[in-house]
């Protein structure tokens, strides 16, 4: 459990954050660029030393009144938006760097795991100057891995990415945030980063703390501007129960219901995420008997809310004990008479995995 | 052309003031040029313009305050004799401080640059890898600063070889003591001897070219660094 008090005051910038944020999975500290999420990261990490904070990690103090756990004491992995990786040093030795720091009862993860985990065995004789910005946040990342951090900061660590390296990271990030298991808190301001990759999402605004909590129910909030984009989605988790069907399919299951996928790779009772957009999700009032869509999902009708288009109208729909978003036109609405707590089918267009 | 002994005495003296306040300069200039770097003290404006005072200023009007501040009368030379060491003005002593005071500029500005370069990101990076901080000075700062070393030394080195109206003014005209090559050559002119002259003159054109040569090479071999 990490559990912080900070409050910074710098004239035109100022950042209130009173937090418990939970000891697993990945946090995403979201908000636009000037909303104070780096500032808390730097904090956290004491990389920014704000007077009369409160910073608890597991029962540990770093920061209260009387003390200050300087940077190089807290037992965490930083990475930061751009690679800085040491220059005159190659990217084996950059590795190293924070590893040979450690005692042997600190070293938990081996330089072997985690090159492999990055894919980076082929540039340790390279210099950073030689390396493409994905390798470079690739070797960054490896780094801040190889200190066996109790704690994964990372601030942005794509956001100086060019489209195709980003796409080369994406991967690596998720096997870290299944791998291993470590707290993570990762400040982003893209919410196609955020939704693949958080368990949980802190909101910040001007400095505060909007809003806070599990990423399916922040994104499905009536009150929170999420669901009030073009872009509006959630988030499901489900389980693998058949990597591959005969005609190349992979089985998901939801709580109890089926769900087909195309993507191949998976593990038999493999935990995972699928994110479905809004616009993606089709309503039935029976169950579609002669449709090309393969998943049909039984769902309940929790409420309904405007859309941005007058035109369009937001359903927030139960199944099981997850939360799903379609949406519909209006006239549909009224064709189909829906109420909340009704019975519906949900169709779903495109899965897309996370 | 001929090279007397007392050339070649003037020659070593010259070598040994230059090998020495370059050292001591380094050793005294780091903490200055580091604290220069990083610091946000309203202060800073002051000792950069202090430090920055014998680019301006010409090599006489120091090397008077240093001999009256220097000599049996001034602060420093009465602190030295009551210690029972001597006053230092015309001494290798006095000299020394003379051509530090003189090189402090070439020393601290080059420094000062490698470390505001070598220094933010990458140190915020190394102490979140556990680095406390003076590993990271030393894992980090010293060798990203390396060419900032180099030119310090070779500029204070070089500008020492030829420095003339301070060393004049206290003390540096003592053969076989205090008489440095500059002055030595200035002394073969006065006297018309200008093959003297032009002996001790080449050797200061040539060991310069060499030494010049040295550092464009070594820095040319190994791979130091460019951050900028």
């Amino acid at each position: 459990m990490l559990k912080f008090d900070f409050e910074v005051n710098r004239g035109e910038f100022a950042l209130a954050a009173k937090l418990q944020l939970p000891n697993q999975g990945v946090t995403a500290l979201f908000g636009r660029s000037g909303s104070g999420k780096t500032t808390l990261l730097r904090c956290i990490a004491g990389l920014e030393k704000v007077p009369k904070g409160y910073l608890e990690f597991n029962g540990e103090v770093w920061q209260n009144t009387n003390t200050f756990l300087a940077v190089h004491q807290r037992p965490l992995g930083y990475v930061f938006q751009e690679a800085s990786l040491f220059p005159h040093l190659k990217v084996a030795a950059n590795l190293l760097y924070g590893f040979k720091r450690l005692s042997k009862e600190q070293k938990k993860l081996q330089p072997d795991e985690v090159i492999n985990l990055l894919g980076i065995e082929a540039l340790l004789q390279h210099y950073p100057d030689e390396l493409s910005g994905g390798q470079r946040q690739r070797v960054a990342i490896g780094r801040a891995l190889l200190t066996s951090p109790k704690l994964l900061l990372m601030d942005e660590p794509m956001a100086s990415l060019d489209a195709t390296s980003k796409a080369e990271i994406l991967p690596f990030l998720e096997k870290l945030r299944d791998q291993l298991r470590i707290p993570i808190i990762y400040v982003s301001h893209a919410i196609e980063e955020v939704t693949r990759l958080a368990d949980h999402l802190v909101l910040l605004d001007a400095g505060k703390v909007v809003a806070e909590g599990e990423i399916q129910n922040i994104l499905t909030d009536p009150n929170l501007p999420f669901i009030q984009t073009e872009t509006a989605s959630t988030v499901l988790k489900a389980k693998v129960k058949q990597p591959l069907t005969s005609d190349g399919l992979t089985e998901l299951t939801l709580g109890q219901q089926p769900m087909f996928i195309s993507q191949a790779g998976l593990e038999q009772g493999q935990e995972t995420r699928v994110r479905v957009m809004a616009s993606d999700v089709v309503l039935a009032l029976t169950p579609p008997q002669d449709t090309s869509l393969l998943n049909c999902l039984t769902a309940w009708v929790l409420d309904i809310q405007p859309d941005p288009n007058p035109s369009q109208a937001l359903v927030r729909l139960e199944v099981g004990n997850q939360r799903l978003l379609a949406r519909i036109s209006k006239r549909s609405l009224e064709k189909l008479a829906l109420e909340e707590r009704q019975l519906i089918y949900a169709l779903i267009k495109g899965v897309a995995l996370n | 052309m001929g090279i007397s002994e007392a050339d070649l005495i003037a020659l070593w003296t010259t070598l040994k003031l230059a090998v020495v306040s370059t050292l001591a300069l380094l050793v005294l200039c780091t903490p200055l040029a580091w604290w220069l770097a990083r610091t946000r003290s309203p202060y800073k404006v002051v000792v950069e313009a202090l430090v920055a005072l014998p680019l301006v200023l010409p090599p006489t009007v120091m090397g008077f305050y240093l001999l009256v501040l220097l000599g049996p009368q001034g602060a420093v030379g009465r602190f030295f004799e009551t210690l029972g060491l001597g006053h230092l003005a015309f001494t290798f002593s006095g000299l020394v401080i003379g051509s530090m005071l003189f090189s402090l500029p070439f020393v601290v500005q080059p420094l000062q640059n490698a470390f505001s370069i070598a220094g933010g990101r990458l140190l915020e990076v190394a102490a979140t890898l556990r680095a406390s901080p003076f590993d990271r000075f030393v894992s980090l700062v010293l060798p990203l600063a390396q060419r900032g070393f180099l030119t310090a030394s070779v500029l204070s080195f070089a500008h020492t070889l030829g420095e003339f109206g301070m060393i004049l003014m206290i003390g540096g005209n003592i053969p076989g003591r205090t008489q440095v090559a500059s002055i030595a050559i200035y002394n073969h002119v006065e006297a018309m001897d200008y093959s003297a002259a032009h002996g001790l003159s080449l050797i200061l054109v040539a060991s310069s070219f060499v030494l010049l040569m040295l550092v464009f090479t070594l820095n040319r071999r190994f791979k130091v660094v460019n951050l900028a």
